[in-house]
Protein backbone atom coordinates (compact mmCIF):
# COMPACT_ATOMS: atom_id res chain seq x y z
CA UNK A 1 0.00 0.00 0.00
CA UNK A 2 1.48 3.70 -1.00
CA UNK A 3 2.63 5.64 2.42
CA UNK A 4 1.28 9.17 3.02
CA UNK A 5 4.40 11.02 3.36
CA UNK A 6 4.88 14.53 4.79
CA UNK A 7 7.61 17.28 5.50
CA UNK A 8 8.98 15.67 8.53
CA UNK A 9 9.13 11.98 7.09
CA UNK A 10 10.41 12.51 3.94
CA UNK A 11 14.03 12.56 4.62
CA UNK A 12 13.29 8.84 6.34
CA UNK A 13 10.81 7.58 4.20
CA UNK A 14 11.89 8.57 0.46
CA UNK A 15 15.56 9.99 0.68
CA UNK A 16 16.62 7.10 2.92
CA UNK A 17 15.02 4.25 1.85
CA UNK A 18 17.08 1.21 0.75
CA UNK A 19 14.84 0.67 -2.29
CA UNK A 20 13.60 3.37 -4.56
CA UNK A 21 10.67 5.22 -4.30
CA UNK A 22 7.75 6.58 -5.93
CA UNK A 23 6.41 9.90 -4.77
CA UNK A 24 2.98 10.78 -5.93
CA UNK A 25 2.23 14.55 -5.35
CA UNK A 26 -1.61 15.00 -5.68
CA UNK A 27 -4.58 16.48 -4.29
CA UNK A 28 -8.12 15.38 -3.12
CA UNK A 29 -9.89 18.56 -5.41
CA UNK A 30 -7.88 16.93 -8.66
CA UNK A 31 -9.83 14.44 -10.54
CA UNK A 32 -7.28 13.50 -12.54
CA UNK A 33 -4.90 12.47 -9.61
CA UNK A 34 -8.06 10.72 -8.12
CA UNK A 35 -7.99 8.46 -11.49
CA UNK A 36 -4.01 7.58 -10.76
CA UNK A 37 -4.47 6.26 -7.23
CA UNK A 38 -5.53 2.86 -8.29
CA UNK A 39 -2.44 2.90 -10.62
CA UNK A 40 -0.57 3.68 -7.96
CA UNK A 41 -2.10 0.76 -5.99
CA UNK A 42 -1.35 -1.49 -8.59
CA UNK A 43 2.30 -0.97 -9.22
CA UNK A 44 2.84 -0.94 -5.02
CA UNK A 45 1.50 -4.64 -5.37
CA UNK A 46 3.26 -5.20 -8.67
CA UNK A 47 6.48 -4.16 -7.24
CA UNK A 48 5.89 -4.94 -3.41
CA UNK A 49 8.80 -5.26 -1.85
CA UNK A 50 11.29 -3.55 -4.86
CA UNK A 51 9.64 -0.29 -4.89
CA UNK A 52 8.04 1.54 -2.49
CA UNK A 53 4.96 4.13 -3.30
CA UNK A 54 4.48 7.39 -1.37
CA UNK A 55 1.84 10.19 -1.47
CA UNK A 56 2.73 13.88 -0.67
CA UNK A 57 -0.72 16.05 -0.20
CA UNK A 58 0.06 19.33 -2.10
CA UNK A 59 -2.70 21.02 -0.08
CA UNK A 60 -0.80 19.98 3.28
CA UNK A 61 2.53 19.93 2.36
CA UNK A 62 3.36 23.29 0.06
CA UNK A 63 6.84 22.84 1.37
CA UNK A 64 7.78 19.54 0.01
CA UNK A 65 5.77 20.62 -3.64
CA UNK A 66 7.37 23.96 -3.56
CA UNK A 67 11.06 22.40 -3.09
CA UNK A 68 10.21 20.34 -5.82
CA UNK A 69 9.03 22.65 -7.79
CA UNK A 70 5.75 21.11 -8.90
CA UNK A 71 3.63 23.05 -11.05
CA UNK A 72 1.07 20.83 -12.09
CA UNK A 73 -0.72 17.41 -10.74
CA UNK A 74 -0.06 14.35 -10.54
CA UNK A 75 3.31 14.77 -10.51
CA UNK A 76 4.78 11.38 -10.13
CA UNK A 77 8.86 11.73 -8.93
CA UNK A 78 11.19 8.30 -9.03
CA UNK A 79 13.85 8.64 -6.03
CA UNK A 80 16.84 6.13 -5.75
CA UNK A 81 19.19 6.17 -3.32
CA UNK A 82 17.86 9.84 -2.00
CA UNK A 83 18.61 11.13 -5.82
CA UNK A 84 15.49 12.37 -7.84
CA UNK A 85 16.13 9.71 -11.10
CA UNK A 86 13.15 10.77 -12.86
CA UNK A 87 9.65 13.27 -12.91
CA UNK A 88 6.84 12.33 -14.49
CA UNK A 89 3.88 14.12 -15.00
CA UNK A 90 -0.14 13.28 -15.66
CA UNK A 91 -2.38 11.00 -15.48
CA UNK A 92 -1.95 7.94 -17.83
CA UNK A 93 -2.14 4.16 -17.68
CA UNK A 94 0.18 1.77 -15.57
CA UNK A 95 2.26 0.14 -17.83
CA UNK A 96 2.57 3.68 -19.38
CA UNK A 97 3.83 4.92 -16.28
CA UNK A 98 5.81 2.32 -15.20
CA UNK A 99 7.95 2.61 -18.71
CA UNK A 100 7.87 6.72 -18.20
CA UNK A 101 9.58 5.97 -14.73
CA UNK A 102 11.93 3.90 -15.99
CA UNK A 103 11.16 0.87 -13.17
CA UNK B 1 -32.63 11.92 -17.98
CA UNK B 2 -31.47 10.56 -21.16
CA UNK B 3 -29.52 7.26 -21.60
CA UNK B 4 -27.41 8.80 -24.13
CA UNK B 5 -25.37 11.74 -24.70
CA UNK B 6 -23.06 11.61 -28.15
CA UNK B 7 -20.97 14.82 -28.33
CA UNK B 8 -20.15 15.40 -31.90
CA UNK B 9 -22.18 14.87 -34.95
CA UNK B 10 -19.41 13.62 -37.74
CA UNK B 11 -19.28 10.15 -38.52
CA UNK B 12 -18.26 8.32 -35.09
CA UNK B 13 -21.36 10.43 -32.94
CA UNK B 14 -23.86 9.95 -35.92
CA UNK B 15 -23.30 6.71 -36.40
CA UNK B 16 -23.54 5.95 -32.65
CA UNK B 17 -26.58 7.74 -32.13
CA UNK B 18 -28.42 6.19 -35.06
CA UNK B 19 -27.52 2.67 -33.28
CA UNK B 20 -28.67 3.69 -29.98
CA UNK B 21 -31.76 5.45 -31.34
CA UNK B 22 -32.70 1.98 -33.32
CA UNK B 23 -32.04 0.17 -29.60
CA UNK B 24 -35.04 2.34 -28.40
CA UNK B 25 -32.62 4.87 -26.45
CA UNK B 26 -33.40 7.81 -24.88
CA UNK B 27 -30.64 9.68 -26.93
CA UNK B 28 -29.53 13.07 -27.31
CA UNK B 29 -26.50 14.51 -29.79
CA UNK B 30 -25.00 17.83 -29.29
CA UNK B 31 -23.33 19.43 -32.21
CA UNK B 32 -20.54 22.54 -32.61
CA UNK B 33 -19.75 22.41 -35.87
CA UNK B 34 -18.67 20.55 -38.97
CA UNK B 35 -15.35 19.40 -37.89
CA UNK B 36 -12.47 18.20 -39.72
CA UNK B 37 -14.92 16.51 -42.62
CA UNK B 38 -16.41 19.88 -42.86
CA UNK B 39 -13.07 21.13 -44.66
CA UNK B 40 -13.04 17.92 -46.83
CA UNK B 41 -13.82 18.83 -50.13
CA UNK B 42 -13.54 15.36 -52.15
CA UNK B 43 -14.00 12.14 -50.51
CA UNK B 44 -13.96 9.48 -53.12
CA UNK B 45 -13.09 6.40 -51.09
CA UNK B 46 -16.47 5.79 -48.55
CA UNK B 47 -18.44 3.23 -49.93
CA UNK B 48 -21.43 3.73 -51.99
CA UNK B 49 -21.22 7.22 -53.26
CA UNK B 50 -20.64 6.55 -57.23
CA UNK B 51 -20.04 10.81 -57.78
CA UNK B 52 -17.00 12.45 -55.53
CA UNK B 53 -19.51 13.74 -52.79
CA UNK B 54 -18.44 16.76 -50.16
CA UNK B 55 -17.69 16.41 -46.55
CA UNK B 56 -19.99 19.13 -45.61
CA UNK B 57 -22.68 17.39 -47.74
CA UNK B 58 -21.98 13.85 -46.14
CA UNK B 59 -21.87 15.04 -43.01
CA UNK B 60 -25.03 16.91 -43.35
CA UNK B 61 -26.87 13.84 -44.74
CA UNK B 62 -25.49 11.62 -41.51
CA UNK B 63 -27.40 14.09 -39.41
CA UNK B 64 -30.73 14.38 -41.15
CA UNK B 65 -30.31 10.65 -41.65
CA UNK B 66 -30.17 10.41 -37.93
CA UNK B 67 -33.14 12.91 -37.39
CA UNK B 68 -35.53 10.87 -39.55
CA UNK B 69 -35.02 8.04 -37.16
CA UNK B 70 -35.98 9.90 -34.55
CA UNK B 71 -32.41 11.10 -33.20
CA UNK B 72 -33.00 14.40 -30.86
CA UNK B 73 -29.97 16.76 -32.26
CA UNK B 74 -29.25 20.00 -31.46
CA UNK B 75 -26.50 22.44 -32.12
CA UNK B 76 -24.67 24.14 -29.06
CA UNK B 77 -21.05 23.92 -27.80
CA UNK B 78 -20.31 21.19 -24.81
CA UNK B 79 -18.15 23.15 -22.16
CA UNK B 80 -17.99 20.95 -19.52
CA UNK B 81 -18.81 16.86 -18.48
CA UNK B 82 -18.93 15.95 -14.62
CA UNK B 83 -20.14 12.66 -13.43
CA UNK B 84 -21.01 12.54 -10.24
CA UNK B 85 -23.37 10.29 -9.72
CA UNK B 86 -24.77 10.89 -13.31
CA UNK B 87 -23.24 12.80 -16.21
CA UNK B 88 -24.05 16.34 -16.27
CA UNK B 89 -23.35 18.21 -19.38
CA UNK B 90 -22.96 21.50 -19.50
CA UNK B 91 -23.21 23.63 -22.86
CA UNK B 92 -23.53 27.64 -23.66
CA UNK B 93 -27.30 26.92 -23.44
CA UNK B 94 -28.63 24.83 -21.14
CA UNK B 95 -27.42 21.62 -18.76
CA UNK B 96 -28.29 18.03 -19.51
CA UNK B 97 -28.43 14.79 -17.65
CA UNK B 98 -27.42 11.18 -19.04
CA UNK B 99 -26.77 7.73 -17.56
CA UNK B 100 -23.65 7.45 -20.09
CA UNK B 101 -21.86 9.77 -22.72
CA UNK B 102 -19.91 9.07 -26.11
CA UNK B 103 -17.56 11.90 -26.81
CA UNK B 104 -16.91 12.13 -30.98
CA UNK B 105 -15.54 15.37 -31.36
CA UNK B 106 -12.78 14.66 -33.35
CA UNK B 107 -9.27 16.15 -33.16
CA UNK B 108 -9.07 19.58 -32.08
CA UNK B 109 -7.20 20.36 -29.41
CA UNK B 110 -5.54 24.16 -30.29
CA UNK B 111 -1.91 25.08 -29.04
CA UNK B 112 0.04 27.88 -29.06
CA UNK B 113 2.42 27.25 -31.83
CA UNK B 114 4.98 29.48 -30.73
CA UNK B 115 8.57 29.71 -29.63
CA UNK B 116 9.42 28.24 -26.34
CA UNK B 117 5.91 26.46 -25.75
CA UNK B 118 6.73 23.17 -25.62
CA UNK B 119 9.37 23.56 -23.10
CA UNK B 120 7.00 24.49 -21.09
CA UNK B 121 4.16 21.99 -21.02
CA UNK B 122 3.85 20.48 -17.74
CA UNK B 123 6.62 23.55 -16.53
CA UNK B 124 3.84 26.39 -15.68
CA UNK B 125 2.08 26.12 -19.08
CA UNK B 126 -1.58 23.39 -18.13
CA UNK B 127 -4.76 22.43 -19.73
CA UNK B 128 -6.74 22.87 -16.96
CA UNK B 129 -7.65 25.19 -15.13
CA UNK B 130 -9.31 22.66 -12.30
CA UNK B 131 -6.76 20.59 -12.22
CA UNK B 132 -3.82 22.99 -11.52
CA UNK B 133 -5.27 26.63 -10.54
CA UNK B 134 -4.91 25.85 -6.99
CA UNK B 135 -1.21 25.43 -7.09
CA UNK B 136 -0.69 28.89 -7.94
CA UNK B 137 -3.03 30.79 -5.26
CA UNK B 138 -1.80 34.40 -5.96
CA UNK B 139 0.54 33.91 -7.90
CA UNK B 140 0.54 35.88 -11.17
CA UNK B 141 -1.89 34.07 -13.73
CA UNK B 142 -1.99 33.76 -17.54
CA UNK B 143 -5.28 32.70 -19.43
CA UNK B 144 -5.18 32.28 -23.31
CA UNK B 145 -8.24 32.08 -25.12
CA UNK B 146 -11.13 34.31 -26.74
CA UNK B 147 -14.21 32.32 -26.03
CA UNK B 148 -16.74 30.35 -23.99
CA UNK B 149 -14.35 28.33 -23.19
CA UNK B 150 -11.96 30.88 -22.00
CA UNK B 151 -14.08 32.16 -19.65
CA UNK B 152 -14.85 28.88 -18.19
CA UNK B 153 -11.61 28.86 -16.89
CA UNK B 154 -11.15 32.14 -16.33
CA UNK B 155 -14.12 31.70 -13.45
CA UNK B 156 -12.32 28.45 -12.02
CA UNK B 157 -8.98 30.36 -11.87
CA UNK B 158 -10.61 33.61 -9.98
CA UNK B 159 -10.90 31.51 -7.28
CA UNK B 160 -7.38 31.36 -6.97
CA UNK B 161 -5.68 34.39 -7.96
CA UNK B 162 -6.54 38.56 -8.68
CA UNK B 163 -3.54 38.37 -10.85
CA UNK B 164 -5.18 37.10 -13.74
CA UNK B 165 -4.28 38.59 -17.41
CA UNK B 166 -6.09 37.28 -20.47
CA UNK B 167 -4.08 37.03 -23.81
CA UNK B 168 -5.95 36.85 -26.91
CA UNK B 169 -3.27 36.29 -28.70
CA UNK B 170 -4.73 38.14 -32.20
CA UNK B 171 -7.80 36.56 -32.29
CA UNK B 172 -10.90 38.38 -31.61
CA UNK B 173 -12.78 37.99 -28.31
CA UNK B 174 -16.05 37.09 -28.49
CA UNK B 175 -17.27 37.51 -24.63
CA UNK B 176 -17.87 39.84 -22.55
CA UNK B 177 -15.16 40.29 -19.78
CA UNK B 178 -15.36 43.07 -17.12
CA UNK B 179 -12.46 43.95 -15.12
CA UNK B 180 -9.75 41.61 -16.19
CA UNK B 181 -6.34 42.83 -17.84
CA UNK B 182 -6.60 42.30 -21.41
CA UNK B 183 -4.00 41.49 -23.87
CA UNK B 184 -4.95 41.23 -27.88
CA UNK B 185 -1.47 40.96 -29.16
CA UNK B 186 0.17 38.42 -30.46
CA UNK B 187 2.00 35.88 -28.80
CA UNK B 188 5.56 35.54 -30.00
CA UNK B 189 7.96 33.40 -27.15
CA UNK B 190 7.31 31.79 -24.02
CA UNK B 191 10.40 32.15 -21.52
CA UNK B 192 11.93 31.08 -18.62
CA UNK B 193 14.16 28.71 -16.97
CA UNK B 194 12.94 25.97 -15.02
CA UNK B 195 9.76 27.26 -15.19
CA UNK B 196 7.58 29.72 -17.23
CA UNK B 197 8.57 33.12 -16.35
CA UNK B 198 7.46 35.36 -18.74
CA UNK B 199 4.85 35.88 -21.88
CA UNK B 200 6.05 37.51 -25.32
CA UNK B 201 3.94 39.61 -27.52
CA UNK B 202 4.39 41.75 -30.55
CA UNK B 203 5.47 44.90 -28.40
CA UNK B 204 5.59 43.46 -24.64
CA UNK B 205 6.45 41.46 -22.12
CA UNK B 206 4.50 40.37 -19.42
CA UNK B 207 5.87 38.24 -16.34
CA UNK B 208 3.30 35.74 -15.28
CA UNK B 209 4.06 32.20 -13.20
CA UNK B 210 1.53 29.90 -14.92
CA UNK B 211 -0.42 30.27 -18.35
CA UNK B 212 -3.82 28.25 -18.99
CA UNK B 213 -4.31 27.63 -22.61
CA UNK B 214 -7.90 27.50 -23.14
CA UNK B 215 -7.92 28.57 -27.35
CA UNK B 216 -11.40 28.25 -29.10
CA UNK B 217 -13.33 25.31 -28.06
CA UNK B 218 -12.80 22.54 -25.64
CA UNK B 219 -11.53 19.31 -27.07
CA UNK B 220 -12.54 15.70 -26.66
CA UNK B 221 -9.16 15.27 -24.87
CA UNK B 222 -9.66 18.71 -22.39
CA UNK B 223 -12.77 17.07 -21.20
CA UNK B 224 -11.27 13.84 -20.89
CA UNK B 225 -8.23 15.22 -18.52
CA UNK B 226 -10.47 16.98 -17.05
CA UNK B 227 -12.46 13.90 -15.76
CA UNK B 228 -9.58 12.16 -15.47
CA UNK B 229 -9.73 10.00 -18.68
CA UNK B 230 -6.59 8.30 -19.21
CA UNK B 231 -4.89 10.06 -22.80
CA UNK B 232 -2.35 8.73 -24.50
CA UNK B 233 -0.30 10.93 -26.86
CA UNK B 234 -3.17 13.20 -26.43
CA UNK B 235 -5.78 10.13 -27.70
CA UNK B 236 -8.39 9.02 -25.34
CA UNK B 237 -7.67 5.51 -24.53
CA UNK B 238 -10.28 3.08 -24.71
CA UNK B 239 -10.75 -0.41 -24.01
CA UNK B 240 -12.38 -2.97 -26.46
CA UNK B 241 -15.54 -1.81 -25.56
CA UNK B 242 -15.07 1.81 -26.87
CA UNK B 243 -15.20 2.81 -22.83
CA UNK B 244 -12.88 4.46 -21.22
CA UNK B 245 -11.36 4.33 -17.80
CA UNK B 246 -14.45 6.21 -16.35
CA UNK B 247 -17.57 4.04 -16.20
CA UNK B 248 -20.18 5.05 -18.75
CA UNK B 249 -18.04 7.69 -20.47
CA UNK B 250 -17.44 6.10 -24.26
CA UNK B 251 -14.96 7.47 -26.93
CA UNK B 252 -14.89 6.98 -30.48
CA UNK B 253 -13.77 8.37 -33.83
CA UNK B 254 -10.53 10.84 -34.32
CA UNK B 255 -10.19 11.57 -30.63
CA UNK B 256 -9.14 7.79 -29.76
CA UNK B 257 -6.48 7.71 -32.63
CA UNK B 258 -5.82 5.27 -35.28
CA UNK B 259 -6.54 5.75 -39.02
CA UNK B 260 -8.28 9.01 -39.45
CA UNK B 261 -10.86 8.08 -41.93
CA UNK B 262 -14.27 7.68 -42.40
CA UNK B 263 -15.40 4.50 -42.25
CA UNK B 264 -12.93 4.04 -39.02
CA UNK B 265 -14.93 6.21 -37.15
CA UNK B 266 -18.63 5.07 -38.42
CA UNK B 267 -16.79 1.45 -37.45
CA UNK B 268 -16.21 3.36 -34.17
CA UNK B 269 -19.75 4.28 -33.43
CA UNK B 270 -21.29 1.39 -34.01
CA UNK B 271 -19.18 -0.75 -31.90
CA UNK B 272 -19.54 2.26 -29.30
CA UNK B 273 -23.19 2.23 -29.21
CA UNK B 274 -23.32 -1.41 -29.14
CA UNK B 275 -21.25 -1.35 -25.59
CA UNK B 276 -23.34 1.81 -24.63
CA UNK B 277 -26.20 -0.24 -25.14
CA UNK B 278 -25.12 -3.24 -22.96
CA UNK B 279 -23.41 -0.96 -20.34
CA UNK B 280 -27.46 0.72 -19.75
CA UNK B 281 -28.22 -2.97 -19.30
CA UNK B 282 -26.09 -4.26 -16.89
CA UNK B 283 -26.18 -0.82 -15.05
Amino acid sequence: MPVKVTTETFKKEVLESEVPVIVDFWAQWCRPCLMLAPVLEEIAKDFDGKVKVAKVNVDQEGYLANQYRISSIPTVLLFENGQLKNQVIGLMRKEDLVKRLGL
Amino acid sequence: MYDAIVIGGGPAGATAAIYLQRFKKNVLLIMKDSGALGKTAHIDNYYGFVETITGPELLEKGINQAKRLGVEVIKDEVLGIDNFPDFNVKTINGEYQSKTVLLATGKNQVNLRVKGFNDFIGKGISYCAICDGFIYRNKKIGLVGNKEFMLEELEVLKNFSEDITIFTNGMDLSVELHDEKIVTEKITEIKGDEKINQVVTENSEFDVDVLFIAIGSPSASDFALRMGAFLDKNNIVVDESFMTNIPGLFAAGDCIGGLLQIVKATSDGAHAAIAMNKYLKNN
